[in-house]
């Protein structure tokens, strides 16, 4: 689904991917770990397509040069990026922003939009599952949220628009054992043969409910080395300092 | 790619900006006691109503243009202009619509107004302005039955001679300023509406201008009266063809509420703005004051200015009677090479008078914006409040945005409250939008109709989806 060949990336003539390979198939959960600076964020917004890196290197999306898609387009595609500070915009409404949001995406793929009811009706059924104050959503999107409430909010963005590949860029810092929880859980529910997952973090802990099928040590721009589950854990003893 | 960028200039090219090819009875170019004379005369108007022309026509000669506003314009020359223009189909007048040019008719479901049986519909009565005369008003015989006056201003100078006479200039005096003393002298039509004692107008009062004529300046002249207990929301439109010239579009609208009475005044401007580049574009500089004479009256503007090359004007409340209430709600967008320098004016005269003021500025491309208001309070306004809320929205690096705030509180019982914001919508709030699947334009779209909101939400809802539409055009193309 998404493949990943020796990608590079420089923004203001630092160098912050240097040659990064990656290869995702349907259905399959990869996990990145790496410290701070290694380029993770870097990664998601070029997958996502956030404008003003200078990129080299090749990626397919579905056998199609994701590299030329505006970023739109890519969300129209099925990718879907939780942004590890998701922003905040004063004045608009976080339920006008989900319906806005689902309805352009819908429109682009020429399905039918949903109307007022059919959304509400979803919104209240994805609230419900994922235990999300539906209160939050009539506040203005992301003004005043806690970290947490930040955080799910994403989430039940993202089971909304139940993209094909969802990328999650530490989405688990800061939440406590009970947001972490429920995050892992939108992530599960949306798990199936079609549905892939890139989950960035910097911590084993969002394994333990988050099974992945593969994790990746990124570092110094580069995937130093990939693995299964044991490989988390062998990171969390050792450290990235001493890893290699 | 190419064909995004295709479907964004098509949405952008002002869809307004056609003329109508329609055989015009002018006035004599130029400004003199003839001219005025001239428009007095085709309107058959009762000698008073010369008379008050030619009183500001001498006051206005020796009045200077003003110069102190933020946005210059080129010297206009008043004697280049002419002052009367009128679709000679008008010159005997139609009884009713099926009497109207078809061509007139064309013009406005163009427009998307329905003058016919859609206004029926829509339940909006309606006033059109083509140039310098009205052409038609719906639903005259409903209203009437409830004692509602509303009619182009030139039928009431005929048919209400009282009235007007009574409360003409009573707001606006002829002495006022330049280019409402202009005005004065040679106004030629515009929209008149008396609601009598206790009744509340059973729907929208709507009316549209259009300018359609070239080097012809519009001058209109709305009178609006609540009469004691009375209530009416009142809806003013406005288009213009595309042109390179400037056209100077310089009305004078007054309103008054006796005791109990409430004017809630709306308007959504759109006049031609200019091209990209700044050439053409109309000149909107009028006059709106409104007196809440009576005690318990209320007045309140909103506006939705998005069109001109220059819009400069301060809808403003007189608060005579005590506990009367003044509202000023704003939206204010400029782009490309547009100006604007707007406001209001809260002049507090009561007893426990309540205004509040809301404006929302937003600039993009090249653009100036300037909120300048007055708040004065005077020393017999006991226990009066303002409350004045500022926000300023960027758009990109090349647009300005000031704020001018005029305080005078002359009593220590009364109290001003002032907040002020400027923000600016980042990159990275967009890259938000567009990983959700929002264009630029959608997302643009988005961040300012959630900025704009309070006043939006003042509108009739009718309106309310117009303007949300055209705040969403009217910054097209301003980024990415
Ligand atoms: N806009 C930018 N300009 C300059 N340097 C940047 C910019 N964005 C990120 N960087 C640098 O690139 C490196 C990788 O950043 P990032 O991808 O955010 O790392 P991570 O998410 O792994 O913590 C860091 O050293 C960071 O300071
Ligand atoms: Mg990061």
């Amino acid at each position: 689904m998404l493949s990943i060949e020796s990608l590079k990336a420089k923004i203001e003539e630092k160098e912050i991917l240097k040659g990064l390979n990656l290869n995702i198939n349907p259905g399959e959960v990869h996990a990145i770990m790496g410290p701070n600076g290694s380029g993770k964020s870097t990664l998601s917004n070029i997958l996502s397509g956030k404008k003003g890196y200078e990129v080299n290197g090749k990626v397919t999306f579905e056998g199609e040069n994701l590299l030329e898609l505006e970023t739109e387009e890519r969300a129209h595609k099925g990718i879907f990026l939780a942004f590890q500070y998701p922003l905040e915009i004063p004045g608009v409404n976080t339920n006008t922003f989900l319906k806005t949001s689902i309805n352009a995406i819908k429109k682009a793929r020429g399905e039918k939009e949903l109307d007022a009811i059919e959304f509400l009706k979803l919104i209240k059924q994805k609230s419900a599952e994922l235990k999300f104050d539906e209160k939050i959503l009539s506040r203005q999107l992301n003004v005043g949220f806690s970290g947490g409430e930040k955080k799910k909010n994403e989430i039940l963005q993202m089971s909304i628009l139940n993209p094909k590949l969802s990328i999650l860029d530490e989405t688990d810092s800061g939440l406590d054992i009970d947001a972490l929880r429920i995050v892992s859980e939108g992530v599960n529910s949306l798990r199936n043969k079609e549905n892939s997952f890139l989950i960035i973090t910097h911590y084993q802990r969002l394994l333990d409910y988050i099974k992945p099928d593969f994790v990746h040590v990124l570092k110094n721009g580069q995937i130093i080395k990939s693995g299964d589950y044991e490989l988390a854990k062998e990171l969390e003893k050792v450290g990235y300092e001493d890893f290699n | 790619m190419d064909n995004r960028q295709k479907e964004i200039d098509n949405l952008k090219d002002y869809k307004y900006g056609f003329s109508t090819d329609i055989e015009n009875t002018r006035a004599p170019k130029g400004l003199n006691e003839d001219v005025i004379k001239f428009i007095s005369n085709i309107k058959k108007e009762p000698q008073w109503m010369l008379d008050f022309r030619l009183k500001a026509f001498e006051r206005f000669k020796q009045l200077k243009e003003p110069d102190w506003q933020k946005p210059k314009y080129p010297k206009i020359d008043y004697q280049d202009l002419y002052y009367y223009s009128a679709p000679k189909s008008m010159d005997d007048k139609p009884k009713s619509l099926d009497e109207l040019d078809p061509k007139l008719l064309e013009t406005y479901k163009k427009l998307g107004i329905p003058l016919q049986e859609q206004a029926r519909l829509n339940g909006i009565a309606v006033d059109a302005v083509f140039d310098s005369v009205s052409v038609a008003t719906t639903f005259k015989e409903e209203l009437t039955k409830q004692g509602i006056i509303f009619c182009s201003m030139s039928e009431a100078i005929q048919k209400h001679s009282d009235l007007v006479k009574k409360y003409l200039g009573t707001v606006i005096p002829t002495t006022d300023h330049f280019f409402a003393t202009l005005n004065s002298a040679v106004f030629t039509d515009g929209s008149f509406v008396y609601i009598p004692e206790g009744v509340k107008c059973p729907m929208e009062l709507s009316t549209y201008f259009r300018i359609n004529a070239s080097e012809t300046g519009q001058f209109e002249r709305t009178l609006i009266i609540a009469d004691k207990g009375s209530y009416v929301s009142y809806l003013e439109g406005c288009t213009a063809p595309m042109r390179d010239e400037n056209q100077l579009h310089a009305a004078n609208v007054e309103l008054i509420a006796l005791d109990d009475a409430e004017i809630k005044y709306s308007t959504v401007q759109n006049w031609y703005p200019g091209d990209k580049d700044g050439k053409g574009g109309i000149y909107n500089f009028v006059t709106k004051r409104g007196l809440c004479k009576g005690k318990n009256s209320k007045i309140s503007w909103t506006q939705v200015e998005t069109g001109s090359a220059i819009t400069w004007k301060y809808p403003s409340c007189i608060l005579k009677g005590d506990n009367s209430v003044g509202e000023f709600y704003s939206i204010a967008i400029t782009n490309n090479h547009q100006k604007a320098d707007t406001g209001t004016k809260m002049i507090h005269l009561g007893k426990n008078t309540k205004s509040k003021i809301i404006s929302k500025g937003i600039s993009a491309g090249n653009s100036d914006m300037m909120y300048r208001g007055l708040v004065d309070i005077s020393s017999k306004a006991d226990n009066s409040r303002n409350f004045t809320q500022c926000d300023s929205l960027l758009m990109g690096n090349k647009c300005g945005a000031h704020t001018i705030p005029y305080i005078k509180n002359k009593n220590l019982k009364s109290n001003i409250e002032h907040e002020a914001t400027t923000s600016k919508i980042s990159d990275e709030q967009l890259y938000y939008c567009n990983q959700r699947g929002l264009n630029q334009e959608e997302a643009v779209s988005l961040i300012v109709n959630g900025f704009c909101k309070e006043v939006l939400q003042q509108l009739p809802m009718e309106f309310a989806v117009e303007a949300q539409k055209l705040v969403g055009i009217s910054l097209e193309g301003s980024v990415g």
